[in-house]
């Protein structure tokens, strides 16, 4: 067997692997096993790669290759290992970026490399393509990592026109590729760079920050078609290969996102979501009366109590106050409460991501339960206590159709008895959004930091 | 030339119908790391990114192949760790469904809190 026919071999076993990963990842028995077949069969590809042969001669440069990877390593692992678990949807969005800026160079100085060989048009089209994708992938994250880190506000960022001004910025860029493929010039390339670059920009800049995730995942599986593109110019069906899968189920993946979120993709990226706040949160907002109480109020309601469901929020690890709040479940349920934690599909700032940040403060798995059984479990709940999540329990979703998160799945705390609903201040939440919740007459407001409430209700529980 | 084309298109087709078929059933809870998992797997660029640097002639195609390779490095090694630092959290747990066990774990709780 050739060396050549080895090595395609290799990455045939390294695709494989990759199939194998993404079946893993749909099921939590398997998950973290198929991350690491993934990692294995990244590992053997790039390790064949080395042997591998480019115009006929083995590989050049390899200590600058090395070079390179070291760098990578010494960046991303410490990143990756110690960045705080709040901040993961940045941490993926800024990883997508770089595969996305990556996708590009290839394609780029790929087209460098063959230029004076006359690369047929189709050829061209693919290196037109691999760049302009990568290159909105790779904007288009930058900003969204600025959004999610509060680099920049959160808010959809809009002006007068900007649906037409971003459809003129999307006409150039096809009209520079139409260009290029029949002038065949390579200085318009760098014309498609920049074109890519504003439009990947101008494409994320007007959707709001509770939307991020969503955009994340398409742009995610952008990365991944950039990628093919990539592959489709090298000739490596194994480029072809992880790109599209990525691609298709980066598809696939956005859209149930978004069916999670009650809300179409097209919803999602072109509605600049939460921009205004609604009616209703004028100027008579504030003076309307609410009921706050003391953590000693709650702790005794609590004493009288017999199920507890908590619904959790952003707000809460915010607050790092997961463990508190493990702490007061324990302590309610060695009274005999029953507690439950009710999670909304896309609480915290992806689907799934409260179940992690839970998880990691060592809430039993079991004791989380998903929106539907959680509607039901509240009808009998005496007390619904609210920590740091806002828009998932609004009222406004299920009975004000002007309200812009109208149609989205919320779990109905006030179904409970009694509400208590946590809060930093009045301030509307993520979307933007007041809430009518917390003028219920079965709400009680705690104002103040998450962590130093709830520990003192731990304590006021433990006394009585 | 066109025949090879046609093979990269066949296996672009298929990868497109496999890419749909293997993640059409998967729970909310782990749309995140399926989302970062994936976000890793295209991370493969970096074997594009190595065959591109591994044949530069010009100084031009050496600068952007090496940072090609750097970009992807950070994609596929941050990728892999993120994810697994996510699942690290779906790690089987001692069952409590059943009330008779419950008393159990938590006593089990009670030690290590």
């Amino acid at each position: 067997m050739s060396r050549g026919t080895l090595i395609d071999l290799l990455y045939l076993v390294a695709a494989l692997t990759f199939i194998l990963a993404l079946k893993g990842l749909g099921s939590p028995k398997r998950a973290r096993m198929g991350n690491v077949i993934a990692a294995a069969g990244m590992l053997l590809a790039v390790v064949a790669t080395f042997f591998n042969r480019v115009d006929g001669h083995p590989l050049h440069h390899v200590l600058l290759i090395l070079l390179g990877m070291a760098v990578g390593l010494v960046v991303a692992v410490p990143t990756a290992r110690f960045v705080q678990m709040t901040a993961m949807p940045q941490l993926v969005a800024i990883f997508n970026g770089v595969g996305g800026g990556a996708a590009c160079l290839v394609s780029l100085t790929e087209f460098i490399h063959i230029k004076s060989t006359k690369p047929a048009t189709y050829v061209v089209l693919e290196v037109l393509l691999g760049v302009l994708i990568g290159t909105v992938s790779f904007s288009g994250s930058a900003i969204a990592f600025a959004k999610l880190q509060e680099l920049m506000t959160g808010r959809p960022i809009t002006y007068a026109g900007q649906q037409f001004i971003n459809a003129l910025v999307g006409l150039a860029a096809l009209a520079v590729i139409v260009i290029t493929l029949v002038t065949s010039s390579t200085a318009l390339l760098w014309v498609l760079l920049v074109v890519a670059f504003v439009l990947g920009i101008a494409f994320v800049l007007p959707i709001g920050g509770a939307d991020v995730p969503v955009l994340i995942s398409l742009l995610n599986s952008f990365t991944g078609l950039a990628v093919a593109a990539s592959g489709f110019t090298l000739g490596s069906n194994l480029l072809i290969v992880a790109g599209t899968l990525v691609g298709a189920s980066g598809t696939l993946l956005t859209m149930l996102m978004s069916k999670a979120m009650g809300r179409s993709l097209p919803n999602i990226l072109f509605s600049a979501f939460g921009s205004v706040v609604t009616a209703g949160t004028g100027a008579g907002a504030e003076q309307r009366s609410v009921r706050s109480g003391s953590p000693e109020d709650v702790a005794v309601m609590l004493g009288f109590a017999s199920r507890v469901v908590f619904i959790p929020g952003y707000g809460l690890a915010v607050a790092q106050a997961q463990n508190v709040l493990r702490e007061l479940a324990e302590n309610l349920e060695k009274k005999g409460v029953e507690v439950f934690y009710a999670i909304h599909p896309v609480a915290g700032r992806m689907p799934g991501h409260m179940n992690v940040l839970l998880a990691e403060a060592n809430v039993p798995y079991d004791d989380l339960i998903e929106m539907d059984e959680a509607n039901s479990e509240l009808t009998t709940a005496d007390v619904a206590i609210v920590v740091g999540a806002n828009d998932t329990v609004n009222p406004a979703a299920t009975d004000d159709p002007a309200s812009p998160i109208y149609g989205m799945p919320i779990i109905h705390a006030d179904a409970a008895e009694n509400v208590i609903f946590m809060k930093r201040s009045m301030r509307p939440g993520f979307a933007g959004i007041d809430n009518e919740l917390l003028y219920n007459p079965k709400t009680t407001l705690v104002f103040g930091d998450a962590k130093d409430t709830l520990t003192k209700i731990v304590a006021a529980v433990k006394a009585s | 030339m066109t025949n090879v084309l046609l093979q990269y298109a066949t296996v672009f087709v298929l990868s497109v119908f496999v890419g749909i078929e293997i993640i059409s059933k998967v729970p909310s809870i782990l749309h995140t790391p399926l989302m970062s998992g994936s976000n890793a797997i295209h991370g493969v660029i970096l074997v594009g990114s190595m065959l591109i640097l591994g044949a530069a002639n010009t100084n031009a195609e050496e600068v952007l192949g090496f940072l090609a390779v750097i970009l992807a490095t950070l994609n596929v090694v941050g990728g892999f760790v993120v994810t697994d630092r996510m699942l690290e959290m779906f790690k089987p747990r001692t069952p409590r469904a059943k009330p008779g066990a419950k008393a159990d774990a938590d006593g089990a709780k009670g030690a290590d809190s």
